[in-house]
C-alpha cells in the first residue's frame, strides 16, 4: 500500500477504481471447480470472466479408443447429478445408429429411471439455491428423498452416483420386486415432502426478495446463447426435448411443460419445482403402463450388441459366439452420422456420433448443456451484488463435470 | 406450413445454386456442405429467412479427416428451427495447413465458446472471433490434441496389436 501511494500518476490520469475478486476455483459457494474473476465496484459486479477446464478429462478423445459399450461409464461423469439420463441417452444414440426398436416395457422402465434422475437433479439444484440464500432446512429435508432415489438406482444397477446403468438394447437385469416396492414407497412418501419444501420457499418473503429479478435474461438472448432445459423454459419458451423430439416412448405420456416469464432465479426455481411434479406424474403413469406388459422383458432382442447371460455363454453355442464377438469388437456397425439429444437434468444433452464402422466411434462430441449456457454468466450477473452472483450460479445448475467433459 | 427437407433444399439451391452441395439425410437430419468462405452467407440466410427461421445454433464442433487431402478439417454446425423443431447440419471443410473459417459468434452467441473449444482441440482458426484462446487445455499447450495424429495409446506399447483389436 505504501509503495502504491508513492507512484506519481501523470496529470489527468484515472486510477483503477475497481477491485478484482476471485470467486473460485475452490470456493464453497461455487459447488464445483470453476473460477470466476469478478471485477467489483464496491459490492457491485461490473464484469465477470469465467474460467473453466480445471477437471477436463478428454472424454471425447478417450471415446475414440473405446468400444461402444464402454463409453457408458464416460457419460456417467458428465452430469453426475443425473447420470442415468446420460447413460440412457448414450444407449439411445447407439440404438439409433444400429436402427434398433425397443420393447415398450424397456422404454417405460427407462422413463421411470430418467424421471427419478431428473427429480434427484432438480432436488439438488433447488435445495442448493436455498442453502446459498441461507435457508438450510429445505436442503436437509429433501436430501432424504434423493437418498431414496439413489437406493432405487442401487437396487436396479448396483451403484448410486456413477450408475453405468443399462446396456445397449435395454437393462442389464430385470427390475426386482424390491426395486418396484422402493419406487412405490417413494411415490407415496415424496409428494408430502415436496409440498412441505414448496411451502418453505415458494411464498417465503426472504427467499423471494433474494431471488426475484436476479440473474434474469430475456427469451431472445437466452435462445441466442443456446440455453436449454429449465433455464430456457424459465424465460417462457416451451422447448423440451421430450416433446420436441420425443424419444423412449415419451409421446405415450400425458404431461405438461411448465414455463416462466422473466427467466430470473425465482422463475428457474419454480419451473424446476413444477417439473418435479410432472416427473412424479410421469413415473406414476409409467408404473400403470408397465403393469399390463410382460414382466419378463427387460431388453430388446439384439444378440449382436446385448451381452448374453453368463450361464448361457457356458452352455449355448450362439451365446458364446455373440459374447466373443461383442467383447472382441467384431460386431458389424453401420457407417454414418447420428445425433441424439435427450432432456437432461439441466438441458439438452446431445451425442453427435460419427461411426466409420469400427469398434469405437470415429468422433464423438457431447453437446453439454451447461457448457453452452455458462458463457451467458457474465451477462446474468453484471450490475448485481456479489451475493447475487453466488445464487445465480447455483440456480443455473452448473455441473463442473459436464462443463469440462 | 411444415418445414420439409425438400423445401429447405430447394430454398437453399434457389439462393446459392451450386455453392451448396451434397444434400444427404443422415438419419433424421438433413446435412449439406458449402465452401468454407461461404459459411457466414449460408448461416445468415438460414437465420434471417422468415420461412426457414433456423435461429438456434444447437451445436458446433470440428472433425479431423486426415485422409481427405486439402480439406482435412470439417467444421460442423447444427441448427434448429425452434418453433417446428426441424434440425439441419451444415459442414464446411478447410485445409489443415491454413484452417481459416469465419466466426459465427457474431450471429450466434452460442458459437463463442463452442468455437473456442473447436480451436482448442482441432486448431481451427476462427477469423474474427473476439477471444480465440484455449478453453479446456492449458494455455502453454502447443498442439491440438483431438487431431488424429495423436493416438490415445502410448506408442511404446507393443502388446496391443491394432490388427487384432480394431482401431
Amino acid at each position: 500500500m505504501s509503495q502504491k501511494q508513492n507512484i506519481q500518476l501523470p496529470e489527468g490520469s484515472v486510477e483503477k477504481q475497481t477491485t478484482t475478486l476471485n470467486l473460485g476455483p475452490t470456493h464453497p459457494a461455487t459447488h464445483g471447480v470453476f473460477q470466476n474473476i469478478l471485477e467489483m465496484d464496491g459490492e457491485r459486479i461490473v464484469d465477470a470472466v469465467p474460467t473453466i477446464g480445471f477437471i477436463h478429462r478428454a472424454f471425447e478423445k478417450i471415446a475414440e479408443r473405446r468400444p461402444y459399450y464402454q463409453i457408458t461409464t464416460l457419460t456417467d461423469r458428465l452430469n453426475y447429478c443425473s447420470s442415468p439420463i446420460n447413460n440412457m441417452g448414450w444407449h439411445m444414440t447407439v440404438e439409433k445408429l444400429i436402427g434398433a426398436t425397443l420393447p415398450k416395457r424397456v422404454e417405460y422402465l427407462r422413463v421411470i429411471i430418467m424421471e427419478l434422475a431428473r427429480i434427484a437433479d432438480h432436488l439438488v439444484c433447488n435445495s442448493v439455491i436455498g442453502v446459498d440464500t441461507g435457508a438450510f432446512t429445505g436442503f436437509i429435508y429433501v436430501f432424504e428423498f434423493r437418498e431414496m432415489i439413489y437406493e432405487i438406482f442401487e437396487e436396479v444397477c448396483g451403484s448410486r452416483l456413477t450408475t453405468n446403468m443399462g446396456r445397449i438394447g435395454g437393462f442389464e437385469r430385470n427390475f426386482s420386486d424390491i426395486a418396484f416396492q422402493k419406487i412405490n414407497n417413494f411415490l407415496k412418501t415424496f409428494p408430502k415432502a415436496m409440498k412441505d419444501f414448496e411451502t418453505l420457499f415458494n411464498r417465503n418473503r426472504i427467499f423471494m426478495e433474494r431471488t426475484m429479478g436476479v440473474g434474469g435474461i430475456s427469451a431472445e438472448r437466452a435462445l441466442n446463447y443456446g440455453f436449454t432445459g429449465p433455464n430456457l423454459r424459465a424465460c417462457g419458451i416451451d422447448y423440451d426435448m421430450r416433446t420436441a423430439h420425443p424419444y423412449s416412448g415419451y409421446q405415450d405420456f400425458d404431461f405438461s411443460i411448465p414455463v416462466g416469464t422473466t427467466g430470473d432465479v425465482y422463475d428457474r426455481f419454480l419451473v424446476r419445482n413444477e417439473e418435479i411434479w410432472q416427473s412424479v406424474s410421469l413415473i406414476q403413469q409409467a408404473m400403470t403402463k408397465i403393469a399390463d406388459l410382460d414382466p419378463t422383458i427387460y431388453h430388446a432382442d439384439l444378440p449382436n450388441f446385448y451381452l448374453p447371460l453368463k450361464e448361457d455363454v457356458y452352455t449355448k453355442m450362439e451365446a458364446l459366439i455373440y459374447h466373443f464377438k461383442i467383447v472382441m469388437g467384431e460386431t458389424e456397425l453401420p457407417v454414418g452420422e447420428v445425433y441424439h439429444g435427450v432432456e437432461g437434468g439441466n438441458g439438452e444433452l446431445g451425442f453427435y456420433l460419427i461411426s466409420d464402422g469400427g469398434r469405437s466411434p470415429y468422433r464423438l462430441h457431447f453437446r453439454r448443456p451447461c457448457f453452452i449456457y455458462y458463457q451467458a454468466y457474465p451477462e446474468l450477473v453484471k450490475g448485481s451484488m456479489l451475493s447475487d452472483a453466488v445464487v445465480t450460479m447455483s440456480s443455473l445448475n452448473l455441473i463442473a463435470g459436464e462443463i469440462d467433459a | 406450413m411444415t418445414l420439409t427437407n425438400e423445401f429447405i433444399e430447394q430454398k437453399l439451391e434457389g439462393k446459392f445454386a451450386d455453392q451448396v452441395s451434397n444434400f444427404i439425410l443422415h438419419y433424421d437430419i438433413l446435412t449439406f456442405e458449402t465452401p468454407v468462405e461461404n459459411n457466414l452467407k449460408v448461416l445468415t440466410f438460414l437465420q434471417d429467412d422468415a420461412e426457414l427461421g433456423f435461429t438456434y445454433l444447437n451445436d458446433l464442433t470440428a472433425v479431423h479427416y486426415p485422409d481427405r487431402i486439402g480439406e482435412e478439417l470439417a467444421v460442423v454446425y447444427m441448427l434448429q428451427n425452434i418453433k417446428t423443431s426441424t434440425r439441419i447440419r451444415l459442414k464446411v471443410f478447410t485445409p489443415i495447413i491454413k484452417p481459416d473459417v469465419f466466426t459465427a459468434s457474431n450471429l450466434f452467441l452460442t458459437a463463442n465458446w463452442l468455437e473456442r473449444e473447436a480451436y482448442d482441440f482441432f486448431g481451427v482458426n476462427f477469423v474474427g472471433h473476439p477471444n480465440l484462446i484455449r478453453i479446456m487445455n492449458v494455455d502453454e499447450m502447443d498442439y491440438f490434441p483431438l487431431r488424429k495424429e495423436y493416438p490415445l495409446e502410448e506408442q511404446t506399447r507393443i502388446d496391443k496389436d491394432d490388427d487384432m483389436f480394431g482401431r
